[in-house]
């Protein structure tokens, strides 16, 4: 795993030489703390409740924008002709820019903790809650990351690869929706259910960590990082 | 160093490389020459691990390029066609982070990418991005960034390509420069830059080996005159002498020399004509010890030629 690490650098600091870095940031934490506000102040409660509601929303279209470059940029320009006859296995390639792509995820979230202390200066919120809220975002944003980045080995180009990431985690989030459930067989029903992202992530924003809901996105995660890894060796 | 046989690779129907085998010895510098999509860039990538091969074997420095992918990739250094670097880093990060994906500690890496840019002239380039270079800068950060681990093997995929003639003369003289130590593969389909650069040369086309020799063999049958191989054991400036005077001679050359004291002489005739009955005569008249007089009627540059105008 040691040429994780440099990729993993590589990858995390790319963000950060081009302006995109910059303007994802900007947009995400305005966009997200407004639409968060303008609700906030008419309900009038101290609850971060419908901020991470909003969170499989923003980031349906914000983590495909993370992922989109990783690897279809590589294919594009090339480079990935380079990296894969340096001593590097496919897994630790994977897993560089998979860290790389959570890392960055992560910052993004760590800046909009500017809200919660909005939110407890004019209130009292309950903690537990907006702490579930935060490992439910981290953990619903891996899962889509793990889709995307897997989505962007499959194309060169980063267009497609991002409108594919869309409709893929789109089509994973409502599995587990009412209206999906209702025109399924009684017994798909809980196999869908499971397989929705939706309810894993309100149960986890309600505060309520339940272990079945991290081993579903740890699950979900390891099974598109494995096709990942499978999508790169078939290069050869 | 490295060993080659019955290399094949196909892409869906298309065979991109049909059985290849050959050898490369430690500190040759060899050279792929070939048409576009003749199978030389494939062959590199499967020598190189980026693509493994439908049957056959090769064996880089030793390891089973198969069976020890990550162990052939430490000891070789590969420059992909047309350069692909990030873009988006600076010179010296992007060899930063090569050295620290090849293992190299933070004394040997800075040691290296120190040797590095003064070795492929780069001091003007510091801190500047990639992106914002010029294609000559850019290939020399490439042949940089193989040599970063000081490989054994190096291979190169038309380094050329796209260079103006001064940068064109700059990397060749640095690839000759790197290759006296190193056993070098490089392809192009520019015949004098086979000769500039290569110790031996294999002609490959539609993915099969069609020949391969010295570039003095290669260039005394491109002229698409007929070459005598003389090789005498006497004084170098008599025998110049009198193989010039036979008559449809046109020009002689010392191409080598061979073991105890033989040297190998190619001679050029008018239209064809065979000299070697005036060769044998005048080493007869002058006591010249023969150990080989052939004449090669095969143009190389007729196949060549063949081989890079069919389009498909």
């Amino acid at each position: 795993m040691k040429s994780t690490v440099p990729i993993f650098k590589r990858e995390f600091a790319s963000y950060f030489n081009s302006p995109i870095a910059f303007i994802y940031l900007t947009v995400f934490l305005a966009l997200s703390s407004w639409l968060f506000l303008k609700g906030f102040f008419l309900i009038s409660e101290a609850s971060m409740r419908a901020y991470f509601g909003m969170i499989p929303w923003i980031f349906l279209f914000f983590v495909p924008a993370i992922t989109m470059r990783l690897w279809a940029e590589e294919k594009k320009v090339g480079t990935m002709e380079l990296l894969m006859t340096l001593p590097v296995t496919d897994t630790e390639a994977v897993l560089g820019k998979f860290l790389a792509s959570f890392a960055f995820l992560i910052v993004s979230l760590a800046l909009s903790f500017v809200l919660p202390v909005v939110v407890a200066a004019l209130g009292d919120p309950d903690s537990g809650q907006i702490a579930g809220g935060y490992l439910g975002s981290v953990l619903l944003g891996g899962a889509y990351l793990a889709i995307g980045l897997f989505i962007s080995s499959l194309t060169e180009n980063q267009i497609v690869a991002f409108i594919v990431s869309i409709v893929a985690i789109f089509g994973l989030f409502i599995l587990g929706e009412d209206f999906v459930l209702f025109g399924l067989p009684d017994r798909l029903v809980p196999v869908f259910s499971f397989l929705g992202h939706g309810g894993h992530f309100d149960s986890v924003s309600r505060g309520v960590i339940d272990s079945r809901d991290i081993l579903y996105y740890v699950s979900v995660i390891g099974f598109f990082l494995y096709l990942n890894v499978k999508t790169i060796g078939a290069r050869k | 160093m490295i060993s080659v046989s019955n290399l094949s690779k196909a892409f869906g129907r298309t065979v991109a490389v049909n059985g290849i085998s050959f050898e490369v010895n430690r500190g040759e510098v060899l050279g792929f020459l070939g048409p576009n999509a003749a199978g030389k860039t494939t062959t590199m990538r499967m020598l190189t691990c980026y693509l493994t091969p439908d049957s056959g074997s090769a064996t880089v420095a030793g390891f089973d390029i198969m069976e020890d992918s990550l162990e052939v990739r430490k000891r070789v250094g590969y420059l992909p066609e047309s350069a692909p670097l990030y873009m988006d880093m600076d010179v010296v990060a992007y060899l930063k982070f090569v050295a620290d994906v090849r293992g190299l500690t933070r004394e040997e890496s800075s040691q290296s990418i120190g040797r590095m840019i003064e070795t492929c002239g780069l001091e003007s380039v510091v801190g500047r991005n990639i992106g914002e270079l010029s294609k000559g800068f850019k290939q020399r950060v490439g042949v940089a960034q193989t040599l970063i681990h000081n490989p054994e093997i190096l291979v190169l995929d038309e380094p050329t390509t796209g260079l103006d003639p001064s940068q064109i003369i700059e990397i060749r003289e640095l690839i000759k420069e790197i290759g006296k130590e190193r056993t070098v593969i490089l392809s192009t389909h520019i015949l004098p830059e086979v000769e500039a650069t290569c110790s031996r040369v294999l002609i490959i086309n539609e993915g099969e080996l069609t020949a391969s020799g010295t570039p003095e063999e290669l260039h005394a049958v491109a002229g698409g005159e007929d070459s005598v191989y003389v090789s005498v054991k006497a004084g170098d400036a008599p025998v110049q002498e009198a193989l010039g005077r036979i008559a449809s001679v046109t020009s002689v050359a010392r191409v080598g020399e061979g073991d105890e004291g033989y040297v190998r002489y190619v001679l050029k005739s008018k239209n064809g004509v065979d000299v070697g009955e005036q060769v044998y005569r005048a080493a007869v008249e002058n006591g010249w010890t023969i150990n080989e007089l052939h004449r090669q009627t095969l143009s190389l540059e007729d196949i060549f030629l063949k081989l890079t105008t069919k389009e498909k």
